[in-house]
Parts: C-alpha cells; sequence; structure tokens
C-alpha cells in the first residue's frame, strides 16, 4: 500500500470513513509505516493545540435566562419592526429632508441657469446624485408600505395604523418627485409615482383599522396595477442610474 | 430521528400551532451547545451570547420553513453558523487591525504532554495562544466553520455539511484546507 495521503490522515484521524477504504487497512499500514506514524502523531500534535480549548461556563440556567431576554423579542409582530422605522417623528424629518432635496435641485437648477455654464456640470452632477439616492430612498419606504399591505393578515379587522402614517408622509414627497419626473420629461417615472401616489392617498385616507374587505380592495388596486413590480424596475434603474453618475462624477468631495 | 428530536419536531408543532411559549423548552435544551459552538466561531463571549439570541430569533420567525423529517439541531446549528458568521464580519469590520491576544482563550500549551512548567514553556504558551490565534483567524468563513464543528462538535463530515448547507465533499475539503493551514502554521511549534 502507498503511503497515507495527509487527507487520508485527517480522515483516520476524525474517525470517518473514506469511500471504497476500510480503516483497518489504514490501521494496518500505521502499523507497518514508521513514516505515516510520524506524520500522523505531528499532526495529532498540532491538533491537540486547538483540542483543549474550553469554552466559558455558562450557569445551569442559561436557558431560561435566553429564554427570559428572548421572549418579548418574540411577542413583536414582525410588522412592528416597520412600526419603529415608520415612527412619526422620523417620517417628518425624513418628509422635510426630501423637500428640502428637491427645493435644492430646483434651486440649483434655477441658479445654473442665472448664473451660465461655467459653474454648471459638476454641481448639477452632484445634483442628479443626491436626488437619484433621496428617489431610490423614498421608493424602498414606498415598497416596504405596500408589502405589508400585501402582506397582511387580512381576518377579521386589520390595524393599518403604522402603514397609514408612513403613507401620509409618503404623498407629500412622492408628489414632489413626480412633479420633477414630469419636468424632466421622465415619463415612465412620473406614471409609476402617479400609480404610487393614488395607492398613497387611499392608504393615508383610510382609518387605522380598515375591514378584511377595505383591506382587499386596496391590496387589488396594488395587484391590478402591478405597482410593487413597477416600484422595483424603477428603483433598479434609479440604483444603475445613481451608480453611473457616480462613476462619472469627478473625484470631488460633495 | 432520535427521542430528543421527535419531541423538538413535536415542539416546532405547537408553536405553529399558536403556542409562542412551547418555543421555552426548544429555547431552553440547547442555549448550553449553541453557546459552545458561537463561541468557538467567534472567539468572544459577548459576541456568542448575542448569536444564540439572534440565532433563536431567527429560528422562532423562520419556523414554519423548518421540515420536521430533517433534524431540528442540525438545522438550528446551520443559523447559528450563519449568525456567527454575520457577527465574525462585523467585529473583523471593528477590529481590522486588533492583533493583541484574546485574554479569553485557554492557554493551548497547556494541552501538549509536559513534566513542568518551565520559563521556556511559559514563554512558548504567549507565543503559541497567538500563532494558534491568528492560524484560525486565517481560516476562511466556511473552513473555521467546517472546523470547528468537526473538531469540537464532533459532527460528521455528513452532518457538517447539513448544518453549513453544502454537499458533504465540499464539507470535506473545507476540513481539509483547515487542518492543513493549521497544521503548517504550528508545525514550528510541534515539531
Amino acid at each position: 500500500m502507498n503511503h497515507l495521503s495527509e487527507e487520508q490522515l485527517i480522515l483516520f484521524h476524525y474517525d470517518e470513513a473514506e469511500a471504497g477504504q476500510d480503516r483497518r487497512t489504514f490501521e494496518q499500514h500505521l502499523a507497518a509505516c514508521d513514516l505515516c506514524r510520524s506524520r500522523l502523531a505531528d499532526l495529532e500534535r498540532a491538533l491537540a493545540l486547538f483540542g483543549s480549548a474550553p469554552v466559558p461556563e455558562r450557569p445551569p440556567e442559561y436557558g431560561q435566562q435566553v429564554w427570559t431576554r428572548l421572549r418579548p423579542r418574540l411577542m413583536e409582530r414582525p410588522g412592528s419592526i416597520w412600526a419603529a422605522f415608520f415612527a412619526p417623528r422620523s417620517w417628518a424629518v425624513a418628509g422635510a429632508l426630501a423637500a428640502l432635496i428637491v427645493g435644492a435641485f430646483f434651486a440649483g437648477r434655477y441658479w445654473q441657469r442665472r448664473q451660465g455654464p461655467e459653474s454648471a456640470p459638476i454641481s448639477a452632477q452632484a445634483r442628479e446624485r443626491i436626488l437619484l439616492v433621496a428617489v431610490g430612498d423614498h421608493l424602498e419606504r414606498s415598497q416596504m408600505v405596500l408589502v405589508e399591505l400585501v402582506n397582511a393578515d387580512g381576518k377579521g379587522p386589520v390595524n393599518i395604523g403604522p402603514e397609514r402614517r408612513a403613507a401620509r408622509d409618503l404623498v407629500d414627497s412622492n408628489r414632489l418627485y413626480r412633479q420633477t419626473a414630469l419636468r424632466d420629461g421622465d415619463v415612465g417615472m412620473a406614471s409609476v409615482l402617479d400609480d404610487l401616489e393614488r395607492v398613497l392617498i387611499e392608504v393615508a385616507n383610510s382609518p387605522s383599522t380598515i375591514s378584511s374587505a377595505q383591506l382587499e380592495a386596496i391590496r387589488h388596486r396594488i395587484e391590478a396595477k402591478g405597482i410593487l413590480f413597477k416600484i422595483r424596475v424603477v428603483d433598479t434603474q434609479v440604483q444603475e442610474r445613481e451608480k453611473s453618475a457616480q462613476a462619472s462624477q469627478p473625484k470631488e468631495r460633495i | 430521528m432520535n427521542r430528543m428530536e421527535e419531541n423538538d419536531a413535536g415542539i416546532v408543532a405547537q408553536v405553529l400551532a399558536g403556542d409562542r411559549d412551547a418555543f421555552r423548552v426548544v429555547v431552553e435544551r440547547h442555549s448550553h451547545s449553541l453557546f459552545r459552538l458561537a463561541y468557538r466561531m467567534t472567539g468572544n463571549e459577548h459576541d456568542a451570547e448575542e448569536v444564540v439570541q439572534e440565532t433563536f430569533l431567527r429560528a422562532y420567525r423562520r419556523l414554519n420553513k423548518f421540515e420536521s423529517r430533517s433534524s431540528f439541531s442540525t438545522w438550528l446549528y446551520r443559523i447559528a453558523v450563519n449568525c456567527s458568521l454575520d457577527f465574525s464580519r462585523k467585529r473583523r469590520q471593528h477590529d481590522e487591525h486588533q492583533l493583541a491576544p484574546n485574554p479569553e482563550l485557554p492557554d493551548p500549551v497547556e494541552s501538549l504532554p509536559a513534566s513542568e512548567p518551565s520559563a521556556d514553556r511559559l514563554v512558548m504558551s504567549a507565543e503559541v495562544r497567538r500563532k494558534v490565534e491568528a492560524t484560525m483567524n486565517e481560516l476562511t468563513e466556511k473552513e473555521k466553520a467546517a472546523f470547528v464543528l468537526r473538531h469540537y462538535e464532533g459532527m460528521s463530515i455528513e452532518e457538517v455539511a447539513r448544518a453549513m448547507g453544502l454537499r458533504a465533499n465540499a464539507a470535506k475539503n473545507n476540513i481539509f484546507r483547515a487542518v492543513q493551514k493549521l497544521r503548517r502554521a504550528l508545525e514550528p511549534v510541534v515539531s
């Protein structure tokens, strides 16, 4: 028999059989071969350095401690992650920010026209990037609201309070982005934002708790128009534009 | 499937039927072993605690994806391995250049046969500890996970493969590469 390979020695050490090989064959070879025995001993010495490393002890009641910490987190409805996300304060800030960005965008364009071409190219690119980032963010937040509604448990009355608050905040920024898209001649984007806005308004004007039939009507509107799909497509396009805007931008601090 | 596994599958069914508190049994049963695995993977007590919490949380949220004919503990291990890798990545981002020895790690030289703890041995001890830690950190994520599961957890290659979501051959190759790297790195110490 040939000498044992390193892999075979490792398998032997871990008492693992290799397909078509018999452990006894290895044992017989090791008994007769000094070289392989010595290599196996080296391997075992090296692994012994790792082998005895103890783990810090946990008390016997550790399982209970884990459960005590874990239990309140299990009570969270998966949607309540969004509830934190949709907290009115954070959305008010996001809405104000969106308005500020769009305002800055238009102010920049106006300023650009007044100032002439010298200062134009770089700052226009930077503004476009900022706008794309903001639109991407808006689309992702809108998607979350729609996904929550589509996946909500529709048996009996449904609490859509967090989604309703989020929709209210999103309506204003959506309108600004839609108008921007229209002015820029981006008809595809404007059309998707228009569809989105109708759903957002419907959700924003709904009561906090709606019946399963009302929820079904909202879902139907979302699904019939393929709004989620369209948003994802536009969002991907926005991300690509954002990447290419970033790539084409001269290395400057913005 | 052994009795404990059958029991786990029964508890999963209870939880899925709405009895959230039944999950407690699973948590109490597997916390210690998950902590051991997480500690081996992260090398850090605090991170290991977090991994245990996160593993149970992820498991609870994906309980409907668990197939009752497979082993629940292997499924949990798989989640724990992924969580540990996530934590290790985060930790690496924070401690990119931290090479100081981890005081939590035990002295590996103590495991070598010896008569007296001489001064030489103590000096070597610190050196070996550094070497062991640095070598473990040089393994790829998969190599480390495969090594930990095989070497410390005593899983068979088949079980390692299941816990890592790999084919048996891929798991075996990761173990080979890990052991080879570790052995070569420690060759000057052990020979």
